[in-house]
């Protein structure tokens, strides 16, 4: 979801008598759920698959600035405008959380960054897409953030300790960014008949890509049975993506407004709502680089980070000649 | 904790600081996480825009992680099993009769 497709190393699931005794130490302090500490013993998958994992979601956070900031300096209200920078302000504090969890597994932040502008690691599929009107703010926040929450809640359990912490905290403030985007859809909604429109062309440009976000059906798959073993992994796609539909719906009947999928309804036998088919090869397609806006993405993150150049060399000059002056007086 | 420095420009990283908060009521500074800064002026002003965007202390503390001095996981069991066999140390060790009031 915000980590999708995460690849864990594994060609099977390996039974308890093909671990070694260390493994088999280490699987049962994950099924009895004690957290694993960065200077725990780990096997070497667990631990290049969370670093894979970890920094793809921060990268996400990151990334995820950029469709939201478009719409900063053109926000209705000096007041959304406020709201707005916090909420974006939060996504940058979520990236810094989740860095530091994946640098105690011993990656550098430097090599994380240049691995997201090489191409070599992913960021959510989601951020692709562009923010076309202000009602794709209220849309991302509604629909965006309250799949991220769904899928982060269950992470607050995770095995690996730093990873479970930063989860606890994103989960703490990631509640605001979607009611303030409810709150966004409701006022559209209230309002005149274009700006209705304007939300119902919200909902059907975001809601495909956002029911992508949990990631292809993964109940067959074994990346995602040996990240359920280490419970880095808590359920499944499909029962996340499931949930999503199930308390979204009704929020969207509140607005008035509609899903574009006219297959989707409720099922009383099932107890859910029955959806059409999703088409995963725009998720693969935008994953592997062709979706709407990745060029456009990657470019802005990469001119970022050189422009900034100079201000991280210099503080840190700054830094070493005060620290010089300072020894020097000692 | 530790982090390779080599950058991808092959300039150094910012050194990494774990920073400590004190919520509001009093209690004892808590361990909330780290992040990068050049020193330690710049480390408190980024642990306020990073641990405290919502009123959660009136206190920083920040530390260079490479000052921290940690026990080793494989010292567990020497470290902290002693303790495990004391358990008269508990109040609840001792059951004190029925009758025997404010104690």
């Amino acid at each position: 979801m915000y980590a999708q497709m995460v690849d864990t190393g594994a060609k099977k699931l390996r039974s308890v008598e093909e671990m070694t005794p260390e493994e088999r130490a280490f699987q049962a302090r994950v099924d009895a759920d004690i957290k694993i500490e960065p200077k725990d013993w780990m096997p070497e998958a667990y631990r290049k698959t969370l670093i894979r994992q970890i920094s793809q979601h921060a990268h996400s956070e990151i990334v995820g600035m950029l469709p939201e900031g478009n719409w900063i300096t053109r926000a209705p209200t000096l007041q959304r405008k406020a709201i707005l920078m916090a909420k974006v302000q939060d996504e940058a504090g979520h990236g810094l959380y989740l860095y530091c969890a994946a640098e105690t597994l011993g990656v550098s932040r430097d090599q994380m960054v240049a691995d997201l502008h090489s191409g070599k690691a992913k960021y959510s599929s989601i951020f692709n897409y562009p923010t076309l009107t202000w009602a794709d703010i209220g849309a991302i926040g509604w629909l965006v953030d309250g799949a991220a929450i769904m899928n982060q809640i269950p992470l607050c359990r995770c095995s690996f300790g730093p990873y479970s912490r930063a989860m606890i905290r994103v989960c703490k403030e990631e509640s605001f960014h979607q009611r303030q985007g409810f709150d966004i859809m409701i006022k559209l909604c209230r309002g005149t008949p274009e700006q209705k429109a304007m939300a119902q062309d919200a909902l059907d440009r975001w809601w495909w890509p956002s029911l992508m976000m949990f990631g292809p059906p993964d109940a067959s798959s074994v990346h995602s049975a040996q990240s359920a073993q280490w419970k880095i992994k808590i359920l499944s796609n499909d029962e996340l993506r499931q949930r999503f539909i199930d308390q979204t719906v009704p929020q969207a009947d509140f607005l008035g407004i509609r899903m574009p999928d006219p297959d989707l309804k409720w099922n009383a036998e099932r107890g859910h709502y029955d959806f059409g088919a999703i088409d995963w090869n725009e998720l693969y397609e935008v994953v592997k680089g062709n979706g709407p806006c990745n060029r456009e993405r990657l470019r802005a993150r990469v001119d970022a980070w050189n422009d900034g150049a100079w201000v991280r060399e210099a503080a840190l000059a700054h830094a070493e000649k005060r620290a010089a002056r300072e020894a020097k007086a000692a | 904790m530790e982090s390779t420095s080599k950058g991808v420009t092959g300039m150094n990283e910012w050194p990494l600081w774990e920073v400590f908060i004190r919520s509001q009521h009093g209690l004892a500074h808590k361990h909330v996480g780290s992040l990068h800064a050049p020193d330690a002026e710049m480390a408190i002003k980024n642990a306020r825009d990073v641990y405290t965007r919502r009123n959660e202390g009136v206190s920083i503390w920040a530390v260079r992680s490479s000052d921290i001095v940690a026990s080793s996981p494989g010292d567990k069991e020497p470290m902290f099993e002693p303790a495990s066999s004391k358990v008269y140390r508990h109040p609840t060790f001792f059951p004190m009769p029925d009758e025997v009031k404010h104690i």
